[in-house]
């Protein structure tokens, strides 16, 4: 029962980090996504190239920006201000930027993906039929992309549940505000509690193989219902 | 020129280029350094390679962290732990060479922070007018757990407890003040010894007892030339001069 209540508080933690993520990831990636697959701007590649950039940094290189960005001197600390605070970094609200950050392409990706997939005619129908652009968006491409949104959150969750280097960078390790399950883990091998860390490693090891699984089960079921 | 003449022609190049990278060295030793020593072990590392040939390699980390490593057989031949408890459990355990732990550094700890008007002495502690106080992790860092005490022998803890960041290590923690990130933060001396910038307290040493740093050949260094070469180096004269500048007390004690 102790162990419970030990290994408990790290594991609230990165599944509340992962759902605001998450939502957060799903409102910044959408807008996103549909500007890449449907805009003839030259520069959208570039942008898209930027949004993919965590795919290859090193987390240290994301850690240290942000431990930057977000620190007094940067306008991290600027945003704070305005709530009385004085810094970003070790805390949950940083978590959750550095966060949407580094798992913005595992979203933005497959959303641009399915939103590529039908092409033009369908929304081409949708005018004729005199729905609005933004009509159009809900009830024809929304439906159609809605594998893309399937993968992109779950891809989403799994990758922020996973995140090691950019918390360990910018989070401090405070319990119960920045210490997720992967620190905890980190800090069980370091200090050689091995039940504990054990525990936490099998419950990743499932976790991460039933999110891989249901999306590939998603995939083929989408896969042969839209031909 | 044909395929084999082309091998061959590589094969002796890249012969000529290890052997400028390995060969100018007699014999190499693995150090594991805990991470308040990190600049000192730099330029006695420099020293040493200038006298004796060999050459030090050397990987910074927490105290327990290094320990984790050698107790799951990380290739290291020596350790410098910042503190007393892991090197004896290294011999009692049988990771490292019975006999050989020494005292090489006495640390002391510093409030540090880069704003010059802040740290005024433990008063800063009292007033807690701060957001965030950086301090190793007390787990596996012993200056981290050296902190704790400071701030339990203030009786300041409990009041603290909930502005405190972690660092992995004492480097971290400094980098968490030096960006700024945090206001403030314990950190060894050594890692400001050199610079005058900030403000500082060097806390006073009664209360904490001093953190003495030993060193201990390692099992897997038994017999490596460089690594024993290395370690009496570290007790030599030379040595303890580098180790004095970084703010370090000289060793006076010495175990067998």
């Amino acid at each position: 029962m102790s162990e419970f209540a030990e290994l408990w508080p790290p594991v609230r933690l990165t599944l509340l980090l992962a759902s605001v993520t998450t939502v957060f990831l799903m409102i910044v990636g959408t807008p996103l996504a549909w500007w890449l697959a449907r805009s003839r701007n030259g520069w959208k590649e570039a942008v898209a190239a930027v949004v993919a950039l965590p795919l290859v940094l090193p987390p240290t290189v994301l850690g240290f920006y942000l431990l930057i960005a977000l620190g007094p001197n940067g306008p991290g600390g600027a945003v704070a201000g305005l709530f009385g605070g004085r810094s970003l970094a070790f805390t949950f609200e940083g978590l959750v930027i550095g966060s949407v950050i580094y798992s913005l392409p595992f979203v933005v990706q497959p959303l641009r993906n399915a939103f590529e997939s039908f092409g033009e005619r369908p929304l081409e129908a949708a005018a004729t039929l005199r729905a609005s652009p933004w009509d159009a968006f809900w009830s024809v491409a929304v439906p159609l992309a809605r594998p893309g949104f399937i993968t992109g959150a779950v891809l989403g969750f799994a990758h922020t549940v996973g995140e090691f280097g950019v918390v360990l960078m910018i989070g401090g390790n405070i319990p119960g505000e920045t210490k997720v399950i992967s620190v905890a883990i980190y800090d069980y091998v370091e200090t050689l509690q091995w039940g504990h860390a054990h525990a936490l490693t099998i419950g990743m090891l499932i976790f991460s193989f039933a999110v891989i699984f249901t999306t590939m089960l998603v995939n083929r079921r989408f896969a042969r219902v839209t031909p | 020129m044909d395929v084999f003449s082309f091998i061959k022609h590589a094969a002796a190049a890249a012969l000529a280029l290890a052997s400028c990278v390995g060969g100018a060295h007699a014999g190499e030793a693995k150090i594991a350094v805990a991470a308040n020593f990190t600049q000192a072990a730099k330029e006695i590392g420099e020293a040493f390679e200038k006298e004796t040939g060999h050459e030090a390699v050397f990987s910074f980390g927490a105290t327990g962290q290094l320990y984790a490593q050698i107790s799951q057989g990380a290739p290291f031949d020596v350790l410098l732990a910042a503190d007393q408890a892991r090197p004896e459990k290294a011999v009692a355990e049988g990771f490292a060479v019975a006999g050989s732990r020494f005292t090489y550094a006495v640390g002391k700890i510093v409030l540090y922070s880069t704003d010059k008007f802040l740290v005024t002495g433990d008063k800063t502690l009292r007033s807690g007018g701060f957001h965030n106080i950086a301090i190793a992790n007390p787990v596996t860092a012993p200056y981290g757990a050296t902190a704790v005490d400071v701030m339990k022998a203030l009786g300041v803890y409990e009041a603290l407890r909930t502005k405190l960041v972690r660092g992995g290590n004492i480097a971290q923690t400094y980098q968490f003040v030096a960006t700024g990130a945090a206001e403030l933060g314990f950190v060894a001396l050594s890692q400001i010894a050199t610079h005058g910038k900030g403000s500082r307290w060097t806390v006073p040493e009664d209360l904490y007892s001093p953190i003495a740093q030993d060193a201990v050949l390692l099992r897997h260094g038994e017999g490596n030339e460089a690594a024993e070469a290395f370690i009496t180096f570290l007790k030599g004269a030379k040595a303890h001069a580098i180790i004095e500048r970084y703010g370090y007390g000289a060793p006076t004690e010495k175990h067998e």
